[in-house]
């Protein structure tokens, strides 16, 4: 049953890798985003599928990876005593000083998960410690993603306000409109969504994972066996932030540009429907539902806008009540059922 | 004097916001306090309550609309609420992280069938004129309209206590609230309950709807803009208690306002934000939570 697994996955990653042979830059630009959504609905298949809490506040994080590595790329295009032009236009003098930091490449890279994994880590704990959970960690996740995203858009002159930052022009040195550029990017974000699903794959099998799993399942019950649940729970949110983040950072190199209607309520709660059409546990289906999901909106939104919103609905609605496994709980259903075939009986009995 | 002044009348802006969110997270209390769900489309409740509003007022103009705008919007937000109880919410109660997630849902189909109906700019209600006026208390004004409003939150609060206290359905849905298996077992339709109390919570929605009409413009994301303030009402409040949100939503209100004296609007909701979770270090359960020995609550 393993191998078989292993080696289709060998197969989709090698197709994968070999995608940038045939597709077209701007095709191949729309996937890397996705792809990089794609690690961020990793990381909440561990805090979700894995722990059962769930996060309806992902845009925070995700947009503190963008903006910090977008300021970087903001600040790295100016000639020195500049300040970026959306300052000037609100009257701003000089740069705020928590700008200036992320002149520094290597600052902004580890900003990039560091910020939301810290920004995380304290949110979570607060929250955990206290013993408050469930629905009312998702409600108070849900106030912090209209927090940050309010905040950033009045906050004009220090972030660019609604826009966002965008028009970057360098990464590193290097030209982020030379040729060859996107199809390094897409091989970047591709290594890093098979690195991130190996690592929480190794997790997901060690005690780690155990204990998330006996936090989803009886949180009072691993109390009475002398854990404590509140680092485990911190520990596994501040991870999916960091993945969050380095999401985030990567969408921003592909789009070109971070705002704040990426970060919202809305965009918060869309990143739950990927691992959930995905199904909760899977980290495959996860990766391929934010495909997809992404890769749907992305048709129907500029064919018809008036219908997205109606599908998304639906999606929320059909996949909870229909089918809370999801693709991956589909995939495995079917799985069994043709082995309940009488062709497939004995192979069935001697694996 | 003058900072007499401006506290007096901050204090009463902090007061009319939390007869909102107070309007809002009633329903979502009673119903929180009952079956341990957020229903994530409240806030279209509260739109719905706002268009019917809309149309009641276009077809009656004047106070005889208003007066008909309220039963007709806490009548047909019941219905509605209702109907999502019923086909939705009951399936999903025994898992209440879903229910947020099928209400998303039904929030955005709402949100976009009303988009589709009435537009995306939103309708204005022409209230009655003598609501444009303004009670002058010394140096403190007061509009008519958030004087009303207030009132109208009082009223609701008032009714919806008496109903708890005073009659047999309140009997029944504090049975209930205490302990389901043994109201249950006593013989109570703990089904029916839930209907009941569901459809008066998004009843009360529709008369916050109302009220949201007469401040703005209705539109088809009215709803949202109060509906998370709503919700950290009801995580204060402390697990559905009608108490408690009303503490919560005053505390809330007032801090919102009275920050808004020193940093914008945006900045006092993180404010507000952050009140909330240094609320929950001290006190988890919320402003005022029932005792209980119950170790999953």
């Amino acid at each position: 049953m393993r191998s078989p697994k292993l080696l289709a996955l060998l197969a989709a990653a090698a197709v994968a890798a070999a995608a940038p042979l045939v597709l077209g830059s701007y095709d191949l630009n729309l996937i890397s985003r996705f792809l990089a959504m794609g690690i961020l609905a990793l990381g909440i298949v561990l805090i979700w599928g894995e722990a059962g809490i769930l996060s309806l506040g992902h845009g925070v994080y995700f947009g503190l990876g963008g903006y910090a590595l977008a300021m970087h790329l903001k600040l790295s295009g100016l000639a020195p005593g500049e300040i970026p032009d959306f300052m000037v236009w609100s009257g701003l003098k000089a740069l705020p000083w928590w700008w200036r930091p992320f002149e520094n490449p290597a600052f902004a890279l580890v900003s990039v998960v560091a910020l939301p994994g810290l920004v995380a880590a304290v949110f979570s704990w607060m929250v955990f410690h206290r013993r408050v959970g469930g629905t009312y960690f998702a409600l108070i996740t849900q106030a912090l993603a209209l927090a940050f995203a309010t905040l950033l858009i009045s906050q004009q002159g220090a972030t660019g306000g609604f826009n966002g930052l965008t028009e970057f022009t360098t990464l590193f040195g290097a030209d982020l409109h030379a040729a060859g550029v996107t199809r390094t990017l897409y091989w970047v974000t591709l290594a890093a969504v098979i690195g991130a699903g190996l690592l929480l794959a190794a997790l997901r099998a060690s005690r780690f994972g155990t204990l998330l799993r006996a936090v989803r399942d009886g949180e009072n019950r691993m109390r009475f066996l002398g854990y404590d649940p509140t680092p485990y729970k911190v520990c596994a949110f501040t991870l999916s932030a960091m993945l969050a983040g380095l999401a985030g950072a990567l969408f921003t190199l592909h789009a070109g540009m971070v705002s704040p209607a990426l970060v919202g309520v809305t965009p918060s709660i869309e990143m739950i429907i990927w691992v959930a059409i995905g199904g909760r546990t899977s980290l495959i289906g996860a990766v391929v539902a934010a495909l997809l999901v992404n890769l749907a909106r992305d048709h129907i939104s500029s064919a018809l806008p008036e219908l997205w919103l109606y599908v998304l609905g639906a999606l929320f609605i059909g996949v909870v009540t229909l089918m809370p496994g999801g693709l991956a709980g589909a995939a495995k259903e079917l799985a069994a059922n043709v082995k309940g075939l009488p062709g497939f009986k004995r192979k069935a009995a001697a694996a | 004097m003058d900072l007499v002044v401006l506290a007096l009348g901050q204090g009463f802006n902090g007061l009319s916001v939390a007869s909102l969110y107070l309007l809002a997270a009633l329903g979502l209390a009673l119903s929180f306090g009952l079956m341990r769900v957020i229903n994530m489309a409240h806030g279209e409740l509260l739109m719905f309550g706002g268009y019917v509003a809309f149309l009641v007022i276009k077809a009656v103009p004047g106070t005889a609309g208003l007066l008909l705008a309220l039963p007709a919007a806490f009548a047909g937000s019941a219905l509605l609420g209702a109907a999502l109880e019923a086909t939705l919410i009951r399936r999903l109660s025994a898992r209440p992280l879903d229910t947020l997630l099928a209400t998303w849902g039904v929030s955005l189909v709402l949100q976009q069938a009303a988009r589709s109906l009435f537009g995306p700019i939103g309708v204005e209600v022409r209230a009655p004129a003598w609501m444009n006026a303004a009670v002058h208390l010394g140096p403190l004004t007061l509009p008519a309209t958030r004087l009303i409003i207030l009132g109208l939150a009082v009223a609701v609060l008032g009714g919806v206590a008496l109903l708890l206290t005073r009659t047999r359905i309140g009997l029944l849905v504090r049975a209930v609230n205490q302990d389901r298996m043994m109201a249950a077992a006593a013989g109570v339709d703990v089904r029916r309950i839930d209907l009941a109390v569901f459809a008066l919570g998004s009843g009360v929605a529709g008369l916050a709807g109302v009220a949201l009409s007469l401040l703005g413009p209705v539109t088809p994301t009215v709803g949202q803009s109060y509906i998370v303030p709503a919700f950290l009402v009801v995580v204060m409040g402390g697990l559905g208690s009608i108490a408690g949100s009303t503490v919560a939503a005053v505390i809330l209100g007032l801090v919102s306002a009275y920050a808004q004296v020193f940093v914008d609007v945006s900045v006092a909701q993180v404010v507000v934000l952050l009140l909330v979770i240094l609320f929950i270090q001290f006190r988890p359960q919320g402003v005022l939570a029932p005792r209980s020995r119950a170790l999953d609550s």
